[in-house]
């Protein structure tokens, strides 16, 4: 089938009465395909996502065509189905590749030469990156990070994950392709470790566990809990044991589990909701993808025991797009806990307690892996946050009492149940019990995840990870905030803390001392060290400012657009067109992101502002000190030209 | 169950009945919130971020709240109304907008704020982006210079099987509100009118009509916003 050809089908009126006909059985094709697809989840809008997930699988696009069909099936206007197809970074209007190379740009990919891969790739597909080949063979594209900082640069083909990118690869890649290989012979003979040659996956990604501690050490038997325990214990009791290990979640906001869990108890509803949230998006977090890889059993258990909890029927994974390569094996995990009846009905032998999961795939948004966008996208819409209250624990997924979980969260639920709250509650610090699992990356000889106790201070991060040199690191991503070395003193930090919402920080040499802890240092667990030869303001913080413009869902105001604007006055500030007043106006400018809706819009402008407030002695450097004013525009050197031609000289008068 | 709740705006004692958003409670009770992307008896979303309030230290939309009793507002703050401010003009050098020569100057909300808020020159940096203008619908015009994305229109002009005129495409700073090429062409005269009176800016033009009411007359002309609130 020639894909291209589709394109043709978007006009309305085709005079060429012979290519119409010659077309027209496709065109029917594609048209009971989309209805197909559609009757296949009972032509529920509800269910968007899926019906343009499985259109893609087939013909990796949508067309207007197949909008408008899908539109009167729906009974929805094609806008409204567009509204959610321009949304996701995976779905298309326009046909795309073949072969479509979504190639990561988050900063430990341009750490490692993303800059050689990229050129590699269009000087071997002779497109530019946002372009498909005339043949239809080839499309590049750039996407944001795709959770592969330990083995980065990684691409995305036709959602096969290829890591560790060299030139050299590439042109081997690109040429096994030209030739007929299938993709998956081009992957590493030897595949990743673990699970990732598990044939449902046969990835060639390496799980790269450094440190295990209580939740990754294999001492369970998965399900035990469900096995044998949870008949034994009422829901009260469940939840009654998760306050007292004072679990908070672990993707970063640190809210207690336990009393979501009572919340979500209490509410009454027709149906209850638990969702486990698989979008780990913030660029420098790999955990899920390996706890998903390595012990999916417990993350499916931690959501069934948070069911029984709070009496929910309804299970929901939101697996991130760029993690499709393992919905089959999670698929297949779910599949034996029914047969051996831990999911389903009758759970666990429990007469009154129904419980089943199914894995919802995104389509590629850093912000559905908030809760509430999440739950959108779950109902097919774009994800766009909502507005609280109500909070999703009162109405979230179709209007039901929603409790959304982090899969780590999940998984350190099963341990606290099968060892008990008073085991867990002998690790960690008094105000952070337990371990929390790290995704570190960057400048280090040993990148991986790294389960520690809470409390861990910063400098036996950086020895643990064999990094040397460090110039800074950046806890909790992007949306974290950087702390440095000089002029700390200088600034009244009480004035400016207020403003921050600080999910993790950058962290400079003079405060390795810190700890990680919901006290100090809190964190979802993305690692990334800076060693001294990086350049911080226009490698990295750029490299933020730009994923926080592309990953805003735009519904606000002041994130659709301050995070350009602050993103332009620090390249006036790059070029050597600032002065003093630009840093001030920068942090003035930030503060107006704080009235945004969500922690996307509320932490966009952190790259700036805590970089000035941590490494203001990088912005002085750039800034001309002596000026009160510059207009980012100099007459005499853009009259240079000009006058050279010319042979006359301006004379310019200076006011 | 006690139907009224009290609450305080800037230490002025309201008694309001529950389930009234805060905007609503305030503008009964003669306290102006400035809103953009806010309709009466449209459900909220607060898109414009313009009615941020504080509540406990802690800024929320003022029209997507409810009331609850003994709430703490702050509203007519230094902090906030610069805030406010900022994203006027934040609004003004993202899109193009060309007051002298806009259809809707006099009736836009957005252009009135501004004069509220004495908006003399935006802080930011004109952006001057392209944008398109849509006038493929024998009704209407989407002049995209102009949206300021607030979602009025995508909520409120809906045809009589609950299909949206209006949808957004694309995300972040390329987000639009765009008219859907179909419905657009069979909007009704009623439903086109309703369009541009719901747009609170001159993004969405009936055509042909554009300036039957002479500038200097219209609605902001003679009353300022809030000022009937506020009175």
């Amino acid at each position: 089938m020639n894909l291209q050809k589709n394109s043709y089908f978007c006009c309305e009126n085709n005079n060429n009465a012979n290519v119409d006909e010659f077309f027209k059985p496709y065109l029917r094709f594609m048209k009971d395909l989309t209805k197909k697809i559609a009757a296949r989840y009972n032509n529920d809008p509800t269910r968007l996502m899926d019906i343009l997930l499985d259109l893609h699988e087939v013909q990796n696009h949508v067309s207007d065509d197949q909008v408008d069909t899908l539109a009167k099936i729906l009974n929805q206007s094609g806008a409204s189905i567009r509204e959610t197809i321009s949304f996701y970074h995976f779905f298309s209007m326009k046909p795309l590749a073949r072969y479509n190379i979504y190639l990561n740009n988050s900063i430990t990919s341009v750490m490692r030469d993303r800059q050689s891969v990229k050129e590699a790739f269009e000087m071997d597909c002779d497109i530019e990156f946002g372009q498909v080949s005339e043949d239809g063979q080839f499309g590049l594209f750039n996407t944001s990070c795709i959770g592969m900082n330990d083995q980065d640069p990684a691409a995305i083909i036709n959602g096969k994950i290829f890591t560790n990118l060299t030139p050299y690869r590439v042109h081997e890649l690109i040429k096994g392709l030209k030739s007929g290989q299938a993709l998956d012979d081009l992957i590493y003979e030897n595949h990743g470790d673990g699970n990732n040659s598990d044939p449902d996956v046969h990835s060639m990604v390496y799980n790269h566990i450094r440190k295990k501690s209580i939740i990754l050490k294999k001492d369970y038997p998965f399900y035990e809990v469900l096995k044998t325990k949870l008949k034994d214990v009422s829901p009260e009791d469940v939840i009654h044991k998760v306050e007292a290990s004072n679990l908070r979640g672990r993707g970063g906001a640190g809210f207690p589990t336990g009393l979501k869990w009572r919340f979500g108890r209490k509410i009454e509803g027709e149906h209850k909701v638990i969702i486990c949230n698989a979008d780990e998006g913030e660029p420098g977090t790999f955990k899920d993808r390996v706890m998903l890889t390595e012990y999916p059993e417990m993350v499916f258990e931690g959501m069934v025991i948070s069911a029984y909890a709070t009496g929910a029927d309804i299970g929901l994974l939101y697996l991130r797009h760029e993690y499709k390569y393992l919905l089959k094996f999670l698929n297949r995990k779910l599949d034996e806990m029914r047969a051996i009846g831990v999911l389903g009905k009758k759970v666990a032998g429990i007469s009154d307690f129904n419980f089943d999961i199914r894995i919802q795939l995104g389509a590629g948004a850093y912000v559905c892996g908030e809760e509430s966008a999440l739950i959108e996208s779950l109902e097919g819409k774009r994800g766009e946050p909502r507005d609280k209250p109500p909070f999703p624990v009162e109405k979230g997924y179709l209007g039901y009492p929603t409790i959304v979980n982090n899969v780590e969260t999940l998984a350190t639920v099963v341990k606290i149940l099968y060892h008990g709250a008073d085991w867990y509650t002998g690790f960690g610090t008094k105000d952070s019990l337990g371990t929390k699992l790290l995704s570190i990356s960057g400048d280090c000889k040993f990148p991986g995840i790294y389960e520690v106790e809470w409390g861990t201070s910063i400098k036996e991060v950086i020895e643990m990870c064999g990094a040397e040199e460090v110039q800074a690191i950046q806890v909790g991503g992007p949306s974290g905030m950087l702390i440095g070395v000089k002029d700390f003193n200088n600034l009244n930090s009480n004035e400016l803390m207020k403003w921050y919402k600080p999910s993790g920080m950058m962290i400079a040499e003079k405060f390795f001392d810190r700890r990680l802890s919901y006290s100090d240092l809190p964190t979802g667990g993305s690692i990334i060290i800076f060693n001294k030869h990086r350049d911080l303001l226009k490698d990295v913080v750029m490299n933020f400012m730009d994923f926080f413009i592309e990953e805003s869902c735009g519904s606000c105001s002041t994130c659709r657009n301050m995070p350009f604007v602050m993103k332009n006055k620090l390249q006036k500030i790059l070029d050597g067109h600032g002065v003093r007043k630009d840093i001030d106006d920068l942090l003035s400018w930030g503060k107006t992101l704080k009235a945004s809706r969500c922690g996307l819009g509320q932490t966009a402008g952190n790259p700036i502002l805590s970089s000035i407030f941590n490494f203001r002695h990088l912005y002085e450097q750039y800034i001309q000190s002596l000026t009160d004013f510059d207009t980012g525009f100099d007459l005499e050197k853009s009259i240079q030209a000009s006058a050279k031609f010319t042979h006359r000289k301006a004379s310019l008068h200076s006011f | 169950m006690n139907q009224q709740v009290k609450i305080r705006i800037d230490g002025q004692e309201i008694i309001t009945e529950r389930g009234k958003t805060i905007v609503e409670a305030a503008r009964e009770n003669g306290v102006f919130i400035p809103t953009l992307c806010n309709m009466p008896g449209v459900k909220p979303k607060g898109a414009c971020r313009i009615c941020t309030i504080k509540i406990n230290h802690r800024m929320m939309t003022s029209c997507t709240t409810p009331v609850a009793d003994g709430m703490d507002i702050e509203n007519n703050t230094d902090e906030l109304n610069d805030i406010r401010k900022s994203i006027i003009e934040l609004l003004f050098v993202s899109g193009n907008h060309f007051c002298p020569a806009c259809e809707k100057s006099g009736n836009c909300e957005l252009q009135a704020l501004a004069y509220r808020f004495k908006m003399m020159v935006p802080r930011y940096p004109y952006d001057f982006p392209r944008k398109e203008v849509d006038s493929s619908s024998p009704k209407i015009i989407k002049e995209q210079n102009r949206c300021i994305a607030c979602q009025r229109c995508m909520k409120t002009i809906v045809d009589e099987d609950g299909r949206h005129f209006f949808a957004y495409e694309d995300r972040g700073k390329d987000l639009r509100v765009v008219l859907d090429p179909i419905l657009g062409k069979e909007i009704t005269d009623e439903l086109a009118k309703k369009a541009m009176e719901n747009c609170p800016v001159g993004s969405i033009i009936y055509k042909e009509l554009g300036f039957h009411e002479p500038i200097g007359t219209r609605k902001y002309d003679k009353e300022p916003i809030g000022s009937k609130i506020e009175s």
